[in-house]
């Protein structure tokens, strides 16, 4: 695989970051890999009363009691269908867990600095602001996303306003 | 008598140290020019628990230090003396001293007398009025020099603390005749009660400063005519009168005691130190936690088990049931190291309470109930200073002299009950005395010279919350027992930093009761299972009046708002699935439940779905990986793994108007 060679070649290099790719709809994101807590299948999640939609609610994990966010119906990519299939990236955003809804994951990929361009003005879902960049692999298109800004943002509004700032 | 104490030496060792940190962190940090008080405060509450605790086991090599410690910390924090460099490296190096003598007892060496009366003697220096700090230091050295040419035969002697042995004594008083005055009313102490806590002996202590300050011109001159020479006394004037008065109190009391209290201790191994380890609780709480993990996704293995057909069925069962049991195990064990029955602290009252009454001559028991009740380790560790100071207090100040007692119509022995006992989700810890009850006046009185503004028609309640003040005592003298104006402040606080709450009854003539409530451990609250449509809900059981199936004669609408006609009142209705936006849930009040809450404020009824059961809930924090959420106190994990929300009944009743609409946004 030339993800692999590519990985392979630039080894020292320090500019060098990992990324776990996942999909939405019918396109592929990747965030940054140290932020990951633990994937694990969806299930059936608590309510929160009169939370927007694209909280699906909070569930158990392992004692912690953690939000889960569904970012298709966020940012209207793809269909928020809930299967066997569907998966939740646990992610550590400072010292709060939170749970994002996902169609796949598919790879762990390391990109070079260099290889990042930077993210288009217009056609992606998320706002350019949440966005690391761009890069190819496989001759596919993969947005990079910033995902501790994303989480940690008013749009979301998952964390008090009070509370977010230690964690910018 | 002392084989009971040995038990909690290990805990005295372990409070101890930790004060003696505080101690030495708070020396260092103190401000020359502008000490907070509080620090002050702080420093010498350290060195008071100190003091209390090695006088009640007997560490006598402790409190001796630890009185003039707090003798120059009770000055400073009155402003009367002011803090110099002098005193607080002074004070560092008696902490130094008393870690040294603290792992002296601890580990059973023999106890380096002669250090602690070079510390107690630098201090003695820095209470005289005359500025003499340079001969203070120089004391200290030579008297370590001196005393080590007869330490040696000390350590050779078989007899534990061999210092006593007459022959050593009469060279130590020969040079320094303060010394010897000390080591009197040591035994005096230990005659008369086995506790030195005993006031006499540390009022003779005190007094004796006239001698004390002859010692350290008595070391000058030595010095001056030249070390070797100076020490040369300590063998050549032996005073036989003195020795003859003096050694027999000594070799007939005082190595009784020190092999009673050395004898349980022997037995113990060198490598005390292992046997038991402090660890933080949150490391336990997350064990508690990971162990509830496992208990669910053993249940699911279980489930899992059951589809598994033929030989392998069985060999699985097995398995599962030995993993069941496995779990159960750790289960408990994990508890069971938080959870300590209250007993633990209190066995070592009855002890308290009968010196005290020996040497104060009144006649009391102590009544104790309840000491099965368990309660959280970290709890139990923060009670006892609190409950030794409520309970000295009730034996000093509550319960009257026999006479008295007699005059007034009570029985000539008079009684503390200290009892403990779960009352749903607290724990209640009272303690009761028969004796003359609070005295108002008294209080009202010292408030006034302690310069708060109080008036003089507040209610008996609030009179009684003032001795919860800092520096309040009412006691006429300062004893070793009480009158510091140590104790309440200290009680108040401990209590209210592990969540609880302390209230005092009293009846003039009749008695007083402290109740001290606390929070059973990890913040458990008693709820209701209540679902709504596919969710479940947790209201708390102290907010729940009952719960009933309504009629529809019982239903009225009032101005559009259902509202509820029960024993001749209107309950507003607040619909569950309306306020938390919850599909599927029965619509038809005369289908569904109506659970009758009410708060400080409000009283309404909440209409559910259907009650699944009473339990006990674990609280947690949703704003921990969240935000808060309008309407709800926390979440809790049920014995399924799923997430229940726990209702925050007030915040719900602030949005309840019992007048106009039904549908109203919650106070977030």
């Amino acid at each position: 695989m030339p993800a692999n060679a590519n990985a392979i070649e630039a080894v020292n290099n320090e500019e060098q970051q990992e990324f776990l790719t996942f999909v939405l709809g019918t396109e592929n994101y990747a965030l940054d890999i140290m932020t990951v807590k633990e994937i694990r299948g969806y299930e059936n999640v608590t309510k929160i009363a009169n939370a927007p939609p694209y909280i699906k609610g909070v569930l158990n994990l392992r004692g912690d009691i953690v939000p889960i966010i569904d970012l298709r119906i966020k940012f209207e990519v793809g269909e928020a269908t809930y299967d066997e299939f569907t998966i939740v990236i646990m992610l550590m955003i400072g010292e709060r867990i939170v749970g994002i809804v996902v169609d796949e994951v598919s790879d762990v990929i390391k990109v070079d600095e260099t290889d990042i361009k930077p993210p288009p003005e217009f056609g992606v879902a998320f706002d350019s602001a949440y966005l690391h960049g761009l890069t190819t692999i496989n001759e596919q298109m993969i947005i990079l996303v910033n995902i501790q800004k994303l989480i940690s943002s008013d749009e979301l509004g998952i964390f008090d306003p009070s509370t977010k700032a230690e964690h910018d | 008598m002392s084989v009971d104490m040995s038990q909690f030496f290990d805990v005295f060792f372990e409070e101890s140290q930790e004060h003696l940190d505080d101690m030495e962190h708070l020396l260092m940090e103190l401000s020359l020019d502008n000490p907070d008080l509080e620090d002050l405060n702080s420093i010498f509450r350290a060195a008071h628990s100190i003091k209390g605790g090695s006088g009640v086991f007997g560490f006598d090599a402790l409190t001796g230090l630890t009185h003039v410690m707090e003798n120059i910390l009770d000055l400073a924090r009155k402003y009367e003396i002011d803090m110099t460099k002098t005193i607080v490296d002074q004070l560092l190096i008696t902490v130094d001293t008393l870690k040294s003598i603290l792992a002296c007892y601890q580990n059973e060496h023999d106890i380096d007398w002669a250090a602690i009366e070079a510390g107690t003697l630098a201090l003695e220096q820095l209470l005289q009025p005359a500025d003499k700090p340079f001969p203070a230091e120089t004391d200290v050295s030579s008297d370590i020099e001196g005393f080590g040419l007869f330490n040696n035969p000390v350590t050779n002697n078989d007899e534990d603390f061999g210092f006593f042995e007459p022959n050593e004594t009469i060279a130590e008083e020969t040079a320094y005749g303060f010394y010897e005055d000390e080591q009197e009313t040591d035994t005096s102490a230990q005659i008369k009660t086995q506790d030195s806590d005993d006031d006499n002996a540390f009022g003779l202590f005190v007094d004796e400063s006239g001698p004390d300050k002859i010692s350290p011109d008595k070391i000058d001159s030595d010095k001056t005519s030249g070390d070797i020479e100076g020490f040369g006394l300590f063998e050549a004037a032996p005073d036989p009168a003195v020795q003859a008065k003096t050694s027999p109190a000594k070799t007939t009391s005082k190595p009784v005691v020190a092999a009673k209290s050395a004898a349980p201790r022997k037995a113990k191994t060198d490598a005390k130190e292992a046997s038991s380890i402090r660890v933080d609780t949150l490391k336990i709480d997350s064990l508690v936690n990971l162990v509830g993990e496992l208990v669910i996704t053993q249940s699911m293995i279980k489930i899992v088990g059951k589809e598994v057909q033929g030989e392998t069925e069985e060999k699985l069962e097995g398995a599962i049931g030995e993993l069941s049991r496995n779990i159960r195990e750790i289960q408990e064990a994990v508890m069971s190291m938080r959870m300590l029955p209250m007993s633990f602290a209190f066995n070592r009252f009855p002890r308290v309470v009968r010196d005290l009454a020996d040497k104060m001559g009144k006649d009391v028991e102590l009544l104790i109930e309840g000491g099965a009740t368990e309660i959280d380790k970290g709890m139990i560790e923060k009670l006892v200073d609190p409950l030794t100071h409520l309970i000295r207090n009730s034996v000093d100040h509550g319960i009257e002299m026999p006479d008295i007692r007699e005059a007034s119509g009570k029985s000539k022995k008079g009684t503390v009950i200290l009892n403990a006992e779960q009352r749903g989700g607290s724990i209640l810890i009272t303690i009761t005395d028969d004796g003359a009850g609070l005295n108002r006046e008294r209080i009202l009185e010292k408030a006034h010279t302690n310069g708060m503004d109080v008036s003089p028609d507040i209610k008996d309640s609030d009179v009684w919350r003032l001795i919860f003040e800092a520096g309040f005592s009412t006691a006429e003298t300062v004893t070793d027992v009480s009158g510091r104006g140590v104790g309440m402040d200290v009680v108040r606080r401990n209590i209210e930093s592990i969540g609880g709450s302390v209230d005092i009854e009293s009846h003039q003539g009749v008695g007083s009761i402290f109740k001290i409530r606390l929070p059973l451990t990890l913040a458990i609250v008693d709820g209701m299972c209540v679902s709504v449509g596919k969710q479940t809900y947790v209201v708390p059981l102290t907010n729940i009046i009952e719960s009933m199936q309504p009629s529809t004669e019982q239903l009225k609408t009032l101005a559009n708002d259902q509202v509820l006609w029960v024993r001749g009142e209107y309950w507003p209705l607040v619909k569950l699935h309306k306020l938390m936006g919850i599909e599927g849930a029965k619509t038809d009040v005369a289908d569904a439940i109506v659970v009758l809450v009410e708060t400080s404020r409000k009283r309404f009824g909440i209409l559910v779905d259907q009650l699944e059961g009473q339990q006990q809930v674990v609280i947690k924090s949703l704003e921990q990986h969240y935000r808060r959420v309008p309407g709800v106190a926390g979440a809790t994990i049920m014995g399924d793994g799923s997430v229940a929300m726990i209702l925050d009944i007030e915040s719900i009743a602030a949005g309840v108007n019992t007048t106009s609409k039904q549908e109203v946004p919650l106070a977030s």
